[in-house]
């Protein structure tokens, strides 16, 4: 009996509900184990409580808490309002902004195991990650994004004052649709920083006044020899071109915030923002899976021992258990509810894998991953992989055969011109590495997306825009989507465009779409 | 490092300039829907904003995508039973569930409609833009709200007409206490006393007090000028003391209004004719509905009697008979004496007749108007439904009805009388318009 009392004393809360005293209080608890147990490396925390409304709200606007305004938000509101209202969608649980500190939004209708839960998810599994994974670390300034959205947001508005929700709407959708292809993905970007940002933005008017590009001539020169000229001295040019403009460029963004003949100085400006957040939300795309896993891992760690120090009593466990298998299911390929792989539930599988793998290993573990199989470092080896892999290379170096048996992995393979689908591989000793392989792809943002470049620019003509689109296998562009896109990159360059698909293989142009000024005005 | 912020209480909506941004964007597809939902709902019933559903292609965020199939690709799935590797599938037909995995955006092809739900106000907004009820000259073009004047305390400031002389009375009597002004009776005392004194020295042989006497007098006519350069001083009502009545308008919610249907039922009104009819008064009661909290509904029918009968009867239900418009525009008069103060409710009319009336009764249906009803009502609009072919038969006779002939004067001189001829479904919207035209008043006065 007085143990029991006793044990009852050490619980953080015995009811549904919380208030800030015991929200305080489980946090502390929570950042005890954190830090001092998992020795996670974590931004300063702050938890922000809001309402389902507000919720709605964030979901709207990508899930940041300040952002300028354009239609599609209020779209995606107006959607997701029907859906949480007739019961179809439930919100999420928490919304986790990668800044300093981090922000994690939790709603005032959850239960304090709840809240419990997404302060382990949030506040500190990916937290951690933001922090240590080096795709964030290089790509991404945590200090500066929210100072960022604001100028971002304020200047659009400004905008909209100065000329009009039209002419600003359509810079933005055209920016939108190009969002996927602004960003940068090899070279490394400036980090966005207010001062310098305002500082630029002076300068580029300044610059705009003072430049002269070839480009903006208004006359087009004439140049009498042109149909003697040879084929060498042709190609010369189009080198000398390329080089002028930096081509071939696959950030269709840049290219038309630098080089468009026709933008005003803050339809450039335009431009740049949205293509600034694009590049912040590169790496969450290409973490998505390891960024879910880390959080799903920490929480799973910090709630369970939170259960073994008998600070939650096996009532909040039991709620605790039910969210989380929740949110880690994984439907089979031919159940209803299947849509693709639930990032969580792989990640947090392979995770847990990895874990097992280090503590508890097999004969098999031990041919696979010789340099961590039985290493008894299962929280080190994980970091060590959280801050240095993407979904890709995290999948291609960290799947284990055991995870694909689990699984249940199988590969197809679909070739256009077979009438059937074919299954290539499945979780056997011939299937593992091709399995592995075809799954990593799944998760690489360079495959799923397509390989878009700007390769050439007629200067001397009538200044047509030429765009490519380098087909992998015969993947083709969706045809409206292209189309409609295209006239966006027409309006914002202002002269025709060609969009030209080009097979990888053989490097011959497999077909053309042009578009001209007059076509873009319909 | 902790901090817990409270955001619940920072102002919500904050996605309001994204709403209406995108309300503005699909406006022509949302007034299209608002259109059709208006179209298929009965009078009464369309309160709401409910569901609308639009085409998605202006709402459509194109980027580049690849394709959902086609060419070679391959993809891991989850869950395999019972295949081994070289095992051939048949294609999935129709969805695209085999490719789940490998597929970016699951938003390409199937946003075909976009469906969400109009707040009622964004509903009769898009549906009543830029139009205007036409004359609530007398509750105020914008709003129906009357005021009433009540009590609301004292204030120091004010019109002398305001004064409360009971407040103010209260404070000089409380301050001239306080300062010990002397009473008027008490000066009029000492003038006595003194007055009596001297009276008494008057009376003695050398003219003077005796000694004590003479004292007396002294203090007392000291007394006397002591008390006078107070009442100098201390004034009776100081400015300090004045309180006035103070008055408020509070907003007197005439937020009821009373809406008549007429209808000629006779054999010469086809269905179509009612229908027609039916649109009609489904517009004015939306358009009521939103300037008013609480709108009835009157349907009055009419052969050559009238009745005052339910919305089935009165668009379903044939009668046979003549025509005698006046024996319904009586049964409004005893509706409106009996059940509707003209204090109390707003009253609107419609009515809606193929233009037949018994030869003899248009004087009366006149008078009935100019002198009974229209002083009463805020507007009354009649809409003669004409059949198409008719309508083009008699177009060179400006088809001048029995009721036309008898109803256009009243047009001149009365500005809430409005007449219009309909003779299709896609009339009734411009002829409402029209009707309800925000120049309107202008124009009539």
């Amino acid at each position: 009996m007085s143990s029991k009392t006793k044990a009852a004393d050490k619980l953080l809360f015995t009811s549904a509900d919380w208030d800030f005293d015991t929200l305080k209080a489980t946090y502390d608890a929570i950042e005890d184990i954190a830090i001092n147990e998992l020795k996670l490396d974590v931004y300063p925390n702050q938890v922000e409580v809001i309402t389902s409304e507000q919720m709605l709200d964030a979901y709207s606007s990508i899930g940041m808490p300040l952002m300028y305004h354009h239609w599609s938000f209020g779209k995606r509101f107006v959607r997701d309002d029907v859906m949480y209202r007739k019961g179809y969608q439930g919100l999420a649980y928490e919304i986790v902004i990668n800044s300093n500190p981090c922000i994690s939004y939790v709603m005032e209708e959850n239960t304090i195991v709840m809240q419990a839960l997404v302060i382990a998810h949030a506040a500190f599994g990916h937290n951690h990650f933001f922090k240590n994974n080096y795709l964030f670390k290089q790509w991404t300034d945590a200090d500066g994004i929210l100072d960022y959205l604001q100028f971002a947001k304020s200047y659009i508005a400004k905008c909209e004052d100065r000329y009009g929700f039209d002419a600003v709407e359509r810079i933005l959708d055209a920016a939108h649709a190009l969002m996927d292809q602004g960003v940068n993905r090899y070279s490394r970007p400036e980090k966005p920083n207010l001062a310098a940002e305002l500082k630029r933005e002076r300068e580029r008017a300044k610059y705009e006044d003072e430049t002269y590009n070839d480009l903006w001539r208004t006359l087009p020169q004439s140049d009498p020899g042109d149909q003697d000229v040879d084929e060498l001295k042709r190609k010369m040019r189009v080198e000398e071109r390329r080089a002028q403009f930096g081509l071939p460029e696959e950030n269709l963004l840049y290219f038309l915030e630098k080089n468009a003949p026709t933008l005003q100085a803050w339809e450039r400006e335009i431009l740049r923002i949205v293509r600034n957040i694009g590049q912040y939300f590169y790496p969450q795309k290409q973490t998505k899976m390891m960024n879910e896993g880390c959080a799903c891992y920490v929480h799973y760690a910090i709630m369970n021992s939170l259960y073994d120090k008998g600070l939650i009593s096996e009532g909040a466990m039991m709620e605790f258990i039910d969210y989380h298998s929740r949110v880690v299911f994984q439907a089979e390929y031919d159940d209803q509810r299947y849509s693709g792989f639930n990032p969580y539930a792989l990640g947090f599988a392979m995770m847990q894998d990895i874990h097992r793998i280090c503590v508890d290993p097999t004969e098999e573990d031990h041919k696979w991953f010789p340099d961590i199989a039985g290493n008894n470092a299962p929280v080190e080896t994980l970091k060590e992989a959280w801050a240095h892999y993407r979904d890709e290379s995290f999948i291609l170096q960290f799947l284990s055969p055991k995870l694909m048996r689990d699984m249940r992995m199988f590969m197809i393979d679909d070739q256009s011109t077979s009438p059937h689908l074919e299954v290539a591989a499945i979780h056997d000793d011939n299937g593992y590495r091709k399995v592995r392989r075809s799954l990593a792809r799944m998760h690489d943002i360079s495959v799923r997306e397509p390989d878009m470049q700007v390769v050439d620019v007629d200067i001397r003509g009538n200044r047509q825009l030429y765009i490519q689109h380098t087909e992998h296998e015969g993947i083709r562009l969706e045809k409206s989507e292209a189309e409609m896109t295209l006239g966006y990159i027409g309006q914002l360059w202002g002269y025709g465009v060609t969009l030209q698909a080009v097979d990888y293989e053989s490097g011959e142009i497999l077909h053309e779409t042009n578009y001209t000024p007059e076509d873009l005005a319909n | 490092m902790l901090y817990i912020v409270d955001r619940r209480k920072n102002p919500t909506g904050k996605s309001l300039g994204n709403r209406q941004r995108f309300m503005r964007r699909a406006k022509a597809q949302i007034k299209k829907a608002v259109e059709s939902t208006i179209r298929s709902r009965g009078i009464t019933d369309i309160s709401g904003g409910d569901q609308i559903t639009i085409p998605g292609k202006t709402l459509k965020e194109p980027g580049f995508h690849h394709m959902g199939r086609g060419g070679n690709r391959n993809y891991v799935l989850p869950g395999n039973k019972k295949f081994v590797q070289g095992d051939r599938i048949a294609r999935p037909q129709g969805g695209d569930s085999g490719a789940g995995g490998s597929q970016a955006s699951p938003d390409g092809e199937g946003e075909d409609e976009f469906q969400f739900t109009l707040t009622r106000d964004e509903f009769l907004d898009i549906f009543f833009e830029d139009l205007e009820l036409p004359d609530l000259l007398k509750k105020s073009l914008k709003q129906t709200t009357a005021f009433r004047t009540t009590r609301a305390g004292f204030s120091v400031e004010g019109t002398p007409s305001n004064l409360s002389l009971v407040r103010t009375m209260r404070n000089s009597l409380a301050r001239r206490i306080g300062l010990r002004r002397p009473k008027s009776a008490e000066v009029r005392e000492l003038e006595e006393k003194i007055s009596a004194l001297q009276a008494k020295a008057e009376k003695r042989p050398n003219g003077k007090l005796t000694k004590a006497d003479d004292e007396t007098l002294h203090t007392l006519l000291a007394d006397l000028e002591e008390a006078k350069r107070r009442m100098k001083a201390i004034p009776f009502i100081d400015p300090i003391d004045t309180r006035f009545n103070q008055f408020q308008q509070i907003p007197d919610p005439n937020t009821q209004a009373v809406m008549f249907c007429l209808m000629d039922v006779s054999g010469s009104m086809s269905e179509q004719m009612k229908e027609l009819a039916k649109r009609f008064f489904m517009l004015l009661h939306l358009f009521l509905h939103r300037k008013y909290e609480h709108v009835e509904v009157v349907f009055i029918r009419h052969t050559s009697r009238a009745a005052e009968v339910d919305e089935e009867t009165f668009f379903y239900s044939r009668e046979t008979g003549g025509t005698i418009v006046s024996t319904a525009l009586e049964e409004m008069k005893k509706v409106l004496k009996d059940r509707y103060p003209t204090d109390q409710w707003n009253i609107y009319a419609a009515q809606a007749s193929d233009g037949d009336n018994y030869s003899n009764d248009g004087a009366k249906c006149t008078a009935l108007l100019a002198e009974d009803l229209l002083p009463k009502c805020q507007y009354y609009a009649y809409i003669e439904i004409t059949d198409e072919r008719e309508a083009e038969i008699f177009a060179a006779a400006e088809g001048e009805t029995a009721l036309w002939k008898a109803y256009a004067p009243l047009a001149a001189t009365h500005p809430q009388f409005a007449l219009k001829r309909v003779t299709k479904a896609a009339d009734i919207f411009p002829v409402f318009r029209e009707l309800f035209a925000k120049n309107r008043a202008e124009a009539t006065r």
